[in-house]
């Protein structure tokens, strides 16, 4: 640390540094946070096997405890933190060291501030909810032990993501939810439509993964190390160009993970695997990883402005994507994905727009975190409730038969569409009136994207919850048990309520420490203009729901004969003929060259070459007769060939 | 000569020889004195705890060896001159040891034929009469004391400091192998023709090696290689005269390692001799005659490395490249594993070649010393593992050694055929296998010495003998046998089994952590002159 004080403060020109104090009394049991689901993981997955279903009966409580013993670690930290004065809230942990390897020595050191806490609250928080609402909601499934097993590596992996002090381990942890994802969407995978979403969920983040990959070579390439702490140091000194470069890579890398256009395409399938999987990994914390990464590199996209514009636009372009698909949905839980979708692309929007958009970006991604694991959780209950059916238009008049599983909908509805007074009315509200400081066509298009986001959630709420009668036959709703019910409960409060971070501006201030501060800007239209134009947008895409869904009679199949429109958002616009005819054809002419070629070229010199070198054998082998006096004339000519060889090349 | 000076030994130095040769005649007394029924117990228990022994004093010597410019080299020259004991003696001592270990407990399997050894009941009886069918159930437990003779000629091999000794020690380590080879119990009559030829080309070539000795002799004035070495610095008379005198020396070693154009004799023997003494042979000699041929061009022609360095390079591009293109054409396993041996050989040599004055080397380069030490362990603890493996797929006549009668091997004895497709693959030098470490190392050091166009030679070399044991494996795990055909494989006993698990997990661990060898190596340091 002592080579890196000396280096002049003035040069990383305001962007906050990453400069962690070691742990010390309670930061000490920072490890334990990541080693308590990583601990279950490892019980239900590698020690259960060989238990002889011992574990199988009491495995679900274990890995819903330990989640829970890692939020009340992290809540105790917290409030540690909170006791530090904002300079002094950076606190390092070395573990181990990892590998060494020539000029580089990666630790496994945990890095944790400001950032990674709130991070460590929403995963574990959350976490622990869907832990225990799963299991109710996979009471009756025979491989439940490994559902948890899976669920506890999920959230270890993604602790080491956002608690690792350096790229490496954020890699590691980067992968590790890669796979746990994979695992946990492909889990009934006794049905090939989720075997085949999990597999394109995984290879579909290969590319975004490669990003990853190539953007720490690069690091170590140029600074030398992957550490936060040296590079933020250090990153000013590298050229403009490197710095775009690394700042593109790590938003290919956030695509990936992210779902950002163009690497969304894997999210919509995503919704093969158990819903509360969708809730925790696919809504809730593995998708907002992508964000993290941003926000936790500001201090390469900071001296990267053209990266910075690339995220703007890459968000903007996937706001908008998402919510067109979310109107056009009938699957409760695809809807929702896109609404995912978009509200992913606030926050990259967030992150784009620098200093100013960090902490609203992190806001909505906890204030999001909240209300749309509630929702997903909400449909679960429905899907519960109406024998694992996912149709809307087999739902309606639900309002009556799930009473809590409405109310607490409804929470995350009013919230996701922004009602004033609620958690996401803060927050989106915030990144709108940043991006409308800083691009007018921006902020205009966020806003537009708020008027649709209001459209296709009272669509999803009014199919579900009101309507008539549309249920198939045998079908009896009924409310779910209350271990489902009580986190539903819990995640609608503070949906409610998680505006409350705004208060004073409370998190922008306890965030400054790790994305700095910003110079106050007037915007064009005064703040409360703003919140005003954005609510009326709300209630235009509101007011147009009930127009057309609610007042009119919903067919029980779809209709067929619709808009161009219609048709291109319930094929997802297009993503995957997208992909198909830009990547997957020329993909696969490629390899039919490339086999014709290996074909013809390599193996024609393999074969050819492997059929000279058996006659050059053949023919060599004669000389092995079997007869002593030929081999004893070979000794003799070898001699002579020894002595004639040193002779010539001495006495030449 | 002046005054008759009366001889010093440095026992505690030179224990492990003494040890050895103690064993050795120890074992003839018991031949002479214990009762038939009772000699098979004691001469393999005699040779078993022997070798522990002397490797028990090889390890007290070498934590003993006295360092000399800063661990540039240590040990002493001892017994007047005539016995080196310094670290790469002492390296070799333990693995040559370790090689005749293994060699006792394949040699005392008994549970393959079915209670009596893969030797000769009789080696006197001719082959098809009535005398051979009488002595069936005996054996010949002579093969004890002859691996320990054996053994102490491997070891004073590369000690000798001079070039008689080097003589003496080449045949006290042929003699016993001669009659070795001629012992098999099965096919006695290739058997006896592989000794036979064995022992005159042997003696062929020993005769190369004498008159080398004398023309040497004539050019420095002395058998002693440190005096050599002096000769050749001081270029003190006619050049001629050395580069023929170590034209001849080089074809005794030569042949003794199996370089083309003397391997002429390596599959016959091979394929003919009891696969227990291919086996330990195969590892054993290569590491001891490879330490000979290094201390004498290393010690005593080092100063002169110019002149041999392109004749090693021809010798080894002819290894090479032969013993990977006949490699390919062989189906048999044993004749296969001759030719691996022969296009190994060109491989050790090419780290032999890429010696460098101490000068030139950067710090912490490997040295060709180093590489070699290093490759003929890997070596010798793969094809010894390869061997073992194969005198355990049999049929009612014997080891089945036909590589149609492996197909299908795969199926039926999975783990065989799992181990013996890693040894391949060491062979092969399949990174994560020591093979690889071995083969990067030799090549880094002949790269580094210039030594380019071998490298080439010797990864292309690679790549065609890699086909050929890849083409084994598939042999045993993707091709039907043909019906009847099938090879079985028989279980041997704990002495058998343990061999070829430790060589199997050496070979393992010294492709993933090659480090402690390689430094052991390292640290055994320079020749001592």
């Amino acid at each position: 640390m002592s080579s890196l004080m000396a280096l002049p403060m003035h040069e990383t020109g305001g962007i906050p540094v990453v400069d962690p104090s070691a742990a010390d009394g309670a930061f000490g049991l920072l490890w334990l946070i990541v080693a308590l689901p990583a601990l279950g993981a490892f019980v239900l997955l590698a020690v259960a096997p060989f238990a002889r279903g011992a574990i199988d009966r009491w495995g679900h409580l274990l890995g819903a405890a330990l989640p829970v013993g890692s939020f009340l670690v992290s809540l105790l930290l917290f409030f540690q933190l909170l006791g530090r004065d904002a300079e002094d809230r950076q606190v390092s942990q070395h573990l181990w060291t990892w590998f060494e390897a020539g000029g580089l020595k990666v630790g496994f050191d945990l890095l944790y501030d400001p950032l990674s806490a709130l991070f460590l609250l929403l995963i574990t928080g959350v976490g622990s909810l869907i832990h225990i609402y799963s299991i109710g909601y996979m009471e009756h499934d025979p491989r439940r032990r490994r559902f948890f097993g899976y669920l506890n590596l999920f959230v270890a992996a993604m602790l080491v993501l956002v608690l690792s002090g350096n790229f490496l381990g954020l890699f590691l942890g980067w992968e590790g939810v890669g796979l746990a994802s994979y695992l946990l969407i492909g889990f009934w995978q006794h049905k090939d439509s989720a075997a085949a979403a999990a597999k394109k969920a995984f290879i579909v983040n290969r590319v975004g993964d490669i990003g990853l990959s190539m953007g720490i070579s690069l690091m170590f390439a140029t600074f030398g190390t992957t550490d936060f702490s040296t590079i933020s140091h250090v990153a000013s000194g590298a050229s403009d160009t490197t710095l775009t470069i690394l700042g593109l890579l790590l938003l290919l890398a956030a695509c990936g993970k992210s779902a950002q256009v163009p690497l969304q395409s894997w999210l919509l399938d995503a919704m093969e695997g158990p819903t509360p999987v969708s809730a925790l990994i696919h809504a809730a914390t593995m998708v907002t990883a992508g964000v993290y990464l941003i926000v936790r590199s500001n201090f390469i996209f900071e001296l990267a402005p053209h990266a910075q514009t690339a995220v703007v636009v890459v968000a903007t372009v996937t706001l908008l994507w998402g919510a067109i698909i979310g109107c056009a949905k009938d699957d409760i839980k695809k809807a929702l994905a896109g609404s995912t979708m978009s509200q992913i692309g606030y926050m990259m929007l967030g992150a784009g727009l620098g200093v100013a958009g960090y902490a609203f970006a992190i806001f909505h991604l906890l204030t999001h975190g909240f209300f749309k694991a509630n929702m997903f959780l909400g449909a679960g209950s429905v899907m519960h409730g109406m024998d694992d059916d996912v149709d809307m238009r087999h739902y309606g008049a639900l309002q009556k038969a799930m009473p809590v599983t409405f109310l607490t909908f409804a929470m995350g509805y009013l919230a996701i569409i922004g009602f004033p007074g609620f958690s996401g009315f803060w927050s989106k509200d915030k990144i709108i009136e940043t991006a409308l400081a800083d691009s007018w066509l921006v902020g205009l298009l966020a806003m537009l994207g708020a008027g649709i986001t209001g459209f296709y959630m009272t669509r999803l709420m009014l199919m579900t919850f009101f309507t008539k009668k549309r249920w198939e036959k045998g079908v009896h709703p009924h409310e779910s048990p209350s271990v489902m019910t009580v986190p539903l409960i819990v995640l609608a409060a503070l949906s409610v309520l998680g505006g409350l971070m705004l208060a004073g501006d409370w998190i922008v201030e306890f965030l400054a420490p790790v994305t700095g501060t910003a110079e106050h800007e007037e915007p064009p239209i005064p703040a409360l203009g703003v919140t005003a134009m954005v609510v009326v947008v709300v209630a235009i895409g509101v007011a147009t729901a009930w127009y057309l869904v609610g007042k009119r009679d919903v067919p029980r199949t779809a209709p067929t004969d619709v808009s161009f429109a219609t048709r291109a958002a319930r094929a997802d616009l297009y993503g995957d003929a997208i992909n198909d005819s830009v990547v997957v054809k020329p993909g696969g002419a490629l390899v039919n060259t490339l086999v014709a070629i290996d074909k013809v070229g390599v193996d024609g010199v393999v074969e050819n070459g492997s059929l000279g070198i058996s006659g050059i054998g053949m023919i060599l082998r004669r000389t092995q007769n079997g007869y002593v006096r030929s081999y004893a004339l070979s000794l003799l000519g070898g001699a002579l060939l020894v002595v004639l060889a040193l002779l010539a090349v001495n006495l030449a | 000569m002046d005054d008759f000076v009366k001889p010093t030994l440095e026992y505690a130095e030179l224990s492990p020889l003494f040890i050895v040769f103690g064993i050795a005649c120890l074992g003839v007394l018991v031949e002479a004195f214990v009762p038939r029924k009772h000699r098979y117990l004691v001469q393999s228990t005699l040779a078993i705890g022997g070798v522990v022994l002397t490797l028990a004093a090889v390890i007290a010597v070498a934590n003993r060896l006295k360092e000399h410019g800063d661990g540039a080299a240590r040990g002493i020259v001892g017994s007047m001159g005539t016995v080196v004991v310094d670290g790469p003696a002492v390296f070799l001592w333990g693995l040559i040891l370790l090689f005749g270990l293994a060699g006792c407990l394949l040699f005392a399997e008994r549970q393959l034929e079915g209670g009596v050894s893969a030797f000769a009941g009789q080696a006197a009886a001719l082959p098809g009469t009535e005398a051979e069918r009488q002595a069936a159930g005996l054996d010949h437990t002579e093969v004890y004391p002859l691996l320990m003779f054996a053994l102490m000629g491997m070891m004073l091999f590369p000690a000798s400091g001079d070039l008689l000794t080097m003589f003496v020690a080449l045949e006290v380590l042929s003699l016993p192998l001669y009659l070795l080879c001629g012992l098999a119990r099965r096919r006695r009559l290739l058997s006896q023709e592989a000794a036979l030829k064995y022992f005159v080309l042997g003696a062929f070539s020993s005769g190369f090696f004498l008159y080398g000795v004398a023309l040497i002799y004539g050019y420095a004035g002395s058998m002693n290689l440190g005096a050599i070495n002096d000769a050749v610095r001081n270029d003190a008379s006619n050049q001629t005269l050395l580069l023929i005198g170590m034209g001849m020396l080089s074809v005794g070693l030569l042949f003794k390692v199996g370089a083309v154009p003397f391997q002429a004799w390596t599959p016959d023997v091979y394929q003919g001799a009891p696969t227990a003494v291919t086996a330990f042979m195969s590892a054993a000699t290569k590491a001891a005659a490879f330490g000979a041929m290094m201390r004498l061009f290393y010690v005593a022609f080092g100063a002169d490395r110019w002149s041999w360095q392109p004749m090693m390079w021809v010798i080894a591009i002819l290894s090479m490249v032969v013993g990977a293109a006949i490699l390919v054409t062989q189906r048999d396993v044993k004749r296969m594993l001759a030719y691996s041996a022969i296009a190994h050989t060109g491989f050790v040599l090419t780290g032999v070649l890429g010696l460098e004055g101490a000068g030139e080397l950067t710090d912490g380069q490997l040295t060709s010393l180093q590489a070699v030490l290093f490759y003929l362990a890997t070596y010798g603890i793969a094809a010894l593992g390869a061997f073992a493996v194969v005198s355990l797929v049999r049929d009612s006549a014997g080891e089945a050694s036909a590589l149609s009668r492996w197909a299908g091997l795969g199926k039926h004895s999975p783990l065989v055929a799992g181990v013996f497709a890693l040894f391949l693959l060491a062979l092969a030098g399949i990174p994560l296998t020591s093979g690889f470490i071995g083969k990067w190392a030799v090549f880094e050091v002949a790269m580094s010495s210039g030594a380019w166009p071998v490298v080439i030679v010797g990864v292309l070399s690679s790549v065609v003998a890699a086909y050929f044991y890849v083409y084994v494996i598939v042999v045993m795990f993707f091709h039907d046998p043909e019906p009847e055909q099938a090879a079985y494989v028989v279980h041997p006993s704990v002495l058998t089994s343990s061999t070829i698990a430790v060589g199997a997990a050496a070979t393992l661990v010294l492709g993933v952590i090659p480090g402690p060898v390689l430094n052991l190596a390292g640290v055994a340091g320079q020749f001592l002159r």
